[in-house]
């Protein structure tokens, strides 16, 4: 009894150390957003800031063009979601019900896109955008953000697909359903919960993505979020402080909120797709 | 005629239409188009036009025609102690992250399978670093690290252990800076995988091998870790290539520096190819870079089908 009570102790001492280290990092970020810059420039930082100010997040928008910037993320996070979504299920659907050579192509392509460097991606693409007129234009990233979400979208919805009984399918095709009726009646709205979730990440994902943006945006006004965030840093690293945070915290809050909403459902798509394939 | 093909096709439902190998049906075929076009145009197409660009001397902005130099590029990389050196440190940083990522959501997971109280909070605290813009993690940990101004330097004062330094400049505490903050980012991600390995393990297992008098140790080696297994080899390989590939986190926290010693392969052909210029060489690269990764892609694949022989 007693190594009993001892092993919960040391497990709830573990428990805290995970919790702090998950959170301290954050927290610091918001306070700091919120230290005017007599705390900030202090030697002896603390963590409540004493006198907290909205300064910081006026001084972000007046520096950089934050405004633009979150409507070309939510531009193309949502343009590639929706896109994304709508290809990708009924592909999804021939990849979880039938087992052809197809299939097993897509989801070997699946497995294999995770492992391309995207520099090798973005060469060609940054040559073939280029010719097209297609560089600096959020639509252009649009495009690239679809191809870049399928892997991960297909990945789950075949999951989401797999739990959907296939004997249902089969009743209403007993019952004298056709397929498109079958599909559209019984199995789109089982599956429905599922896209919205796969839609959603994909929109969280094109929102935080950062490598093909910075390679394919140019100018201040046509990039999105996480590149004009980059601006803040300055040359040779040195940055403001204050609005650095503030920015960077406001840049955050859609995901976390989006992200906080289908969490469960994510996870168990995700691993639905990846331990039955 | 319509009733006759809905006859037809429900005499052979959807699950079990076309064995392995068979041809895709019509109607499968259009489902699948959407999809397969852009892949192919934007995906597949650029790849290989991307390993062709590596056998050429491609560069930004020449008027001069592109033209195929052979292996020229893939020689005068082997001669390039710069990318090698890159190489080695995206080695040591995928080697750096990866590890201790796992061995701690390790722990987590075990934690969180367990009853206790705070379990809650834990699973919202995750949350942050996986939604976090890897951008945004970056600069969260640049304010920590920040020499003056950041809560780390402050707290080793507080604790009067010196002064504290410049983590992110110094040459020797710059990469392992750096590995602090992966860890951090993936470490919630490879939490939920395996503890969703975890539940898949039966209960009565554990309490029978308890009943027969295994320790903690034990218990984890004989039941815990053979069930838990196949997700953890999934899951560290995925990491050690997404690791490897990485690029914001480090080019925000140090943009390769210093001196190099934080510059990941990513950075380095993302340099190579945006800032000189060089597409055939930056490509060249990333051909090197996937004939690595796929020959440790292959290793980890024998391990996991061995494994699931030995199941």
């Amino acid at each position: 009894m007693r190594t009993r009570r001892r092993t919960r102790a040391g497990q709830y001492a573990a428990l805290l150390a995970y919790l702090v280290f998950l959170a301290f990092p954050f927290l610091w970020l918001v306070s700091t957003a919120f230290k005017p810059p007599r705390e900030l420039g202090s030697l002896h930082p603390t963590w409540i800031p004493r006198n907290p100010t909205l300064d910081n997040f006026r001084q972000a928008f007046d520096e950089q063009p934050l405004l633009d910037a979150a409507l070309n993320s939510l531009v193309a996070a949502l343009g590639a979601a929706v896109i994304a979504v709508l290809i990708a299920t009924p592909m999804a659907y021939v990849m979880a019900r039938h087992r052809t050579r197809l299939a097993k192509a897509a989801t070997g392509w699946v497995v294999v896109s995770q492992a391309f460097p995207f520099v090798l991606v973005i060469i060609p693409l940054f040559l073939v955008l280029k010719n097209l007129r297609l560089i600096n234009s959020v639509p252009g990233l649009v495009m690239v953000y679809v191809v870049w979400a399928l892997p991960f979208a297909l990945w789950m919805l075949v999951g989401y697909v797999r739990a959907v009984p296939a004997e249902m399918e089969e009743a209403a095709a007993v019952d004298g359903a056709g397929k498109v009726r079958t599909l559209v009646s019984i199995t789109a709205p089982l599956l429905a919960p599922g896209i919205v979730a796969t839609a959603l990440f994909a929109f969280i994902s094109a929102w935080n993505e950062f490598f093909f943006a910075l390679v394919l945006l140019k100018t201040p006004e046509k990039q999105t979020l996480p590149v004009v965030l980059t601006h803040f840093l300055g040359a040779e690293g040195v940055a403001d402080l204050g609005p650095l945070a503030a920015a960077a915290f406001l840049a955050t809050l859609p995901s976390l909120l989006v992200f906080a909403l289908i969490q469960k459902r994510i996870t168990g798509g995700m691993l639905a797709g990846a331990v039955k394939s | 005629m319509t009733l006759a093909t809905v006859k037809k096709r429900s005499t052979k439902p959807a699950s079990k239409a076309g064995g392995p190998g068979r041809a895709v049906d019509h109607g499968a075929w259009f489902l699948v188009l959407p999809a397969l076009i852009p892949i192919l145009v934007l995906s597949v197409g650029p790849l290989l036009y991307g390993i062709a660009l590596a056998f050429t001397d491609s560069q930004a902005g020449r008027t001069e025609p592109t033209q195929w130099i052979g292996t020229l590029n893939f020689q005068d990389l082997l001669n390039d102690t710069l990318f090698w050196d890159s190489f080695r440190i995206g080695l040591l940083w995928a080697v750096g992250v990866t590890v201790p990522q796992f061995l701690l959501a390790l722990g987590l997971a075990l934690l969180l399978n367990e009853e206790l109280r705070l379990r809650w909070l834990a699973r919202a605290l995750a949350i942050i670093p996986w939604a976090m813009p890897e951008v945004v993690v970056g600069i969260m940990w640049r304010l920590v690290y920040n020499p003056d101004a950041g809560i780390l330097n402050e707290t080793i004062r507080d604790l009067g252990l010196g002064d504290g330094r410049d983590w992110l400049s110094g040459l020797a505490t710059a990469l392992p800076a750096v590995i602090v903050v992966g860890v951090w980012a993936g470490m919630p991600q490879t939490t939920v995988a395996l503890l969703a390995g975890l539940q898949n393990t039966p209960r009565e297992l554990h309490e029978a091998a308890e009943m027969d008098g295994a320790g903690a140790w034990r218990r984890f080696r004989t039941v815990t870790w053979p069930a838990l297994k196949p997700v953890a080899l999934a899951i560290t390989a995925l990491n050690f290539i997404w690791n490897f590939n990485s690029f914001a986190l480090v080019y925000v926290l140090t943009n390769g520096g210093p001196g190099g010693r934080t510059r990941l392969p990513m950075l380095f052909a993302y340099e190579e190819a945006f800032r000189y210029g060089q597409f055939g060489y930056a490509a060249a690269m990333g051909c090197v870079m996937v004939a690595v990764i796929s020959v440790l892609l292959a290793f980890h694949l024998v391990a996991r089908l061995r494994g699931d022989e030995d199941a």
